[in-house]
């Protein structure tokens, strides 16, 4: 098989993520976009991992999935708080930083 | 030592992580910790220094046998120059790039490490006093040792990486400290403006570093410069690294434009302020320069003469400093301003080739600044915690050790024989001219003559005249007094470290290095020139002296002439315009009448009246024009005006500031597609 | 080999389908089912590429642990559960669109330039490669202290959002 099928699957995953952050409003659909985007890391990890005959990329994966879990805790934590005090997990409402 | 110099910076790092654990339990709440470690750490440091001096000695004494012996074939520098002592191991490795970690110890780095434990411990023990009750003061003498630790670590980097390291961290020490009372929200406001106009500089040192590597092929502090000094290094590179360094010295040391955030920083604690501009922060900038100083000279082409990036920024900053410090009422930011401008001489001298002359007044300043701001903490200590001159006066009489340090820290940096900041101050004018910089010979002697006068000022506002403020101010204690005597003593003697008519020149032996340095000729001490600035200096502390007592005729309260005799018959003898009417019209007029006396009252009228008269209005009308154009219209005008120009940009780019994430991450994912569609482009062929 | 092919375009075509539902469903809990087709997919995938403990690991920690996350957050954060046309995306979804779109023709174009006509090659030694003792050596031998430094992670995570999402 090609290496590029799979790298394109990823790359269009990839892509596919980073629209869901920059369009969603909902705090946790943009979460779940950016486990999109962690996804298509794995599989390009993988994918080389095998084309290189190297447990490393395999591992790596591994850890990656590891630390997606620890940030998903996380950022559901963070849109908890941000909507305990806005009274709403929309991201919009979040610009106290305004200049 | 020489071998074991990562002991120097290990020790207050370990202090840190102590205090911070066990420092609410420990003896004096975690304040002996510190003193303790960085006690141990002076030691260490000093120890160093005497290895380091033997080593010079012993190499110096070799080749002079030599010499002698083979009648004098062995040039200077050449087979026998002192190596530094370095130390590295692998940090991490990535490819075939490694990452090292280790010491760099030559001349510059033994005096940095003495000079920072030294200010650092004098700080620590005087904190004791003045940050006694502080609410979080075992975090204060924590977030102190981290500061002394991260300053350290930069001073004994053997590669850039370490010493990026050391220098981010020394920002975000100074971070904490400044923001330390973060309640207030002023202070925490010139926390962030520090850590953030600092950090527009340390952008130019993370560049230059890359630059750098990538021309040089080493991280390595030795290997760069050997590289510079080489004759076959690429200019063009140089002089690149050369511009994103200075943007960090710039940043980092408070040069114009990038000072503004110094002033500021007066919102720390004012042992924190010493240590700031003495001996940690802002001379971090400085010692950036003169560690990488070929990179600058090849860079820049400092030989030769003409005006350069790294003088201009210097020459500007000493003025712009020196004017600025006329217009507080703050005795803090007075200092301030006095450190931005004397930064500008280091880094002046840098730009003219005066390179040993650049790291004797970092290393005389370091004692008389540290002075004056401790001796301000001690006066704001006693006077109700004000640093409002308008509320101080007359505290001559009540807290005398305090007056006569201060005295001699004011006269010290006003360049005043035989203290510390005169010869420094010196051989960095002596060499400018000597290097054919003529321009900025004359900025420095103004910068002296700006210097001596605003240090008068401050010292007439702050202890002569009659207390204004509404407290009883008394003495400080001894935690405070022996610290301001220490650094008075080595105010007064520091200087005779490279005393060039004594024969002592001791920065140039010692200090400078023997390798992979670009070829300096030490201009010799220049008496013309030394009495010519010491004069200025002089004659700006009697116009600013007569300045500040006409003002206060002006005002309602006349302290200074009504309470002192020699000030009153002083004023007295300005008034009556030298008595010279006196001696004219009473004894001489009187005793002789006739033709004689009215030929002598007609020469008095019309010749020595006119003289006198002359001389007399035209210093008020010299101080009266400089109060009222440069200070008023000229300073001013220049920090309203870059004010306004700020906001106005300012107002356009905030729109862009929208506070929404989602806005950024879409202007992030663009730039990333646009850099990966560029190296795409580049690299397809 | 032509199994191999079919199955990987079977798979891409239906984690794309998902990936977009994920992204444009107009029903969060339908997004959060979607999440889980691609993450199934992946799961396959990994098998496909001869990952066999790395796919078992994403099954049990993704689809098991995270997605239930994810429906718990739904549930706390009260998320509208009903059709609600364009609730849910903010105003620059066109924005988002065109950069997504860029991006994605950019890392197509590299990735064709760099990788364009590499094969992988299957064998029995890729397959042993990727079983769970052959992984489980090598992260206890060559990778263990990041291991350990994860778990720190994972501790420190489980703090964070303790603290975070804590009432006070």
């Amino acid at each position: 098989m090609q290496l590029n099928e799979f790298l394109i699957l990823a790359a269009f995953l990839f892509c596919t993520g980073a629209y869901g952050v920059l369009a969603r409003r909902n705090g946790v659909l943009v979460l779940m976009s950016i486990e999109l985007m962690l996804n298509a890391v794995n599989i390009n990890l993988v994918a080389f991992s095998a084309f290189t005959k190297n447990v490393s990329g395999q591992i790596f994966a591994l850890f990656i999935i590891t630390i997606a879990a620890a940030e998903v805790g996380v950022g559901l934590a963070i849109v908890l708080l941000i909507y305990r005090n806005l009274h709403s997990p929309d991201l919009d409402e979040v610009d106290q930083l305004k200049g | 030592m020489l071998e074991n110099a990562w002991i120097i910076p290990t020790l207050p790092a370990v202090a840190f992580v102590a205090i911070v654990f066990f420092g609410k339990r420990s003896p004096g709440k975690g304040a002996f910790v510190g003193i303790a470690a960085v006690g141990a750490s002076f030691v260490a440091s000093c120890v160093a220094a005497g290895q380091w001096i033997q080593r010079v000695d012993n190499a110096t004494g070799k080749s002079e046998g030599l010499a002698a012996f083979t009648k004098g074939v062995v040039s200077a520098g050449g087979a026998h120059a002192v190596q530094p002592v370095t130390e590295s191991i692998t940090w991490w490795q990535n490819g075939s790039i490694k990452f090292g970690v280790g010491t760099f110890v030559d001349g510059l780095t033994v005096m940095m490490v003495v000079v920072v434990t030294l200010i650092s411990l004098l700080v620590q023990i005087y904190s004791t006093a003045y940050m006694r009750g502080d609410r979080r003061y075992t975090w204060y003498f924590a977030a102190l040792s981290l500061f002394t630790a991260s300053m350290l670590t930069l001073v004994v980097a053997s590669n850039t990486i370490q010493l990026l390291v050391g220098w981010e961290l020394v920002g975000v020490c100074s971070f904490m400290l400044i923001g330390h009372w973060w309640e207030e929200p002023a202070n925490s406001r010139a926390a962030i403006k520090a850590f953030l106009t600092t950090r527009t500089g340390d952008i130019g040192l993370m560049i230059g570093i890359i630059i750098l590597f990538f021309t040089v092929g080493s991280f390595g502090i030795g290997a760069t410069n050997l590289y510079a000094t080489s004759g076959h290094a690429q200019h063009a590179f140089l002089l690149a690294a050369a511009v994103c360094l200075l943007v960090a010295i710039i940043g980092k040391s408070g040069q114009f434009p990038l000072h503004t955030w110094l002033p500021d920083a007066m919102a720390g604690p004012t042992p924190v302020s010493a240590l700031i501009h003495a001996a940690t922060m802002v001379v971090a900038g400085v010692f950036l320069g003169a560690r990488l100083y070929p990179v600058f000279f090849n860079g820049f082409s400092i030989g030769h003469g003409g005006v350069n990036a790294m003088a201009l920024v210097g020459g500007v900053t000493i003025i712009i400093g020196a004017a600025l410090a006329f217009v507080q009422t703050d005795i803090k930011k007075v200092l301030a301003y006095s450190t931005i401008s004397q930064l500008g001489y280091m880094v002046m001298a840098l730009g003219v080739g005066a390179w040993s002359a650049a790291v004797f007044h970092l290393f005389t300043h370091a004692f008389f600044k540290a002075l004056l701001f401790l001796g301000a903490g001690s006066v704001s200590h006693a006077a109700g915690h004000s640093f409002d001159m308008r509320e101080m006066g007359g505290l001559r009489k009540k807290m005398p050790i305090t007056f006569w340090t201060f005295v001699i820290g004011s006269l010290a940096l006003a360049g005043i024989f035989p203290l510390a900041g005169f010869w420094s101050k010196d051989e960095i004018l002596v060499n400018a001219g000597k290097n054919g910089y003529t321009a900025f010979l004359v900025v420095g002697l103004i910068g002296a003559f700006l210097t001596a006068a605003y240090m008068t000022r401050v010292v007439y506002l702050t202890f002569f005249g009659e207390y204004r403020g509404h407290e009883h101010p008394h003495e400080s204690e001894r935690a405070i007094t022996i610290p301001l005597v220490i650094l008075g003593a080595l105010s007064v003697g520091a200087g005779l470290v490279n005393a060039a008519p004594l024969g002592l020149e001791k920065i140039k032996d010692w200090v400078q290095p023997q390798v992979a340095f670009p070829h300096l000729n030490n201009a010799a001490f220049d008496y013309p020139k030394a009495i010519l600035s010491v004069s200025i200096a002089l004659a700006a502390i009697v116009i600013a002296g007569y300045y500040w007592l006409r003002r206060d005729e002006l005002r309602a309260f006349r302290g200074l002439t009504e309470r002192n005799a020699l000030a009153r018959s002083g004023y007295q003898f300005l008034v009556n315009k030298y008595y010279l009417d006196y001696l004219y019209e009473d004894i001489i007029v009187d005793g002789i009448r006739g033709a004689v006396a009215r030929a002598s009252y007609w020469v008095n009228q019309h010749v020595i009246d006119g003289v006198v008269n002359g001389l007399g209005s035209g210093s008020t009308r010299i101080a009266r024009y400089t109060y009222d154009v440069i200070d008023q219209r000229v300073v001013d005008g220049a920090a309203n005006g870059i004010a306004l120009e700020t906001d106005r940009a300012g107002a356009e780019v905030r729109g862009f500031q929208s506070g929404h994430v989602q806005r950024y991450a879409l202007v992030l994912f663009g730039g990333v597609g646009l850099l990966s569609l560029a190296l795409f482009l580049i690299n397809i062929h | 080999m032509w199994e191999q092919q079919v199955a990987f375009w079977v798979l891409a075509v239906a984690m794309a389908a998902a990936a977009i539902g994920v992204v444009r469903s107009r029903n969060i809990v339908h997004a959060a089912l979607f999440l889980v087709v691609v993450l199934a997919g992946a799961a396959a995938q990994y098998i496909l590429l001869a990952a066999e403990f790395v796919a078992w690991v994403q099954v049990l920690i993704y689809i098991g642990a995270v997605v239930v996350l994810f429906l718990f957050g739904i549930m706390l954060t009260r998320a509208p559960m009903h059709d609600d046309a364009g609730a849910l995306d903010n105003d620059q979804r066109w924005g988002g669109l065109v950069v997504a779109l860029f991006v994605l023709g950019v890392l197509i174009a590299l990735l064709v330039n760099a990788f364009g006509g590499k094969k992988i090659h299957f064998s029995n030694a890729l397959v042993s490669l990727g079983r769970t003792s052959h992984v489980g050596t090598d992260i206890f031998r060559v990778f263990v202290v990041p291991f350990e430094v994860v778990s720190m992670l994972l501790l420190a995570a489980l703090v964070g959002a303790v603290v975070l999402a804590r009432k006070d």
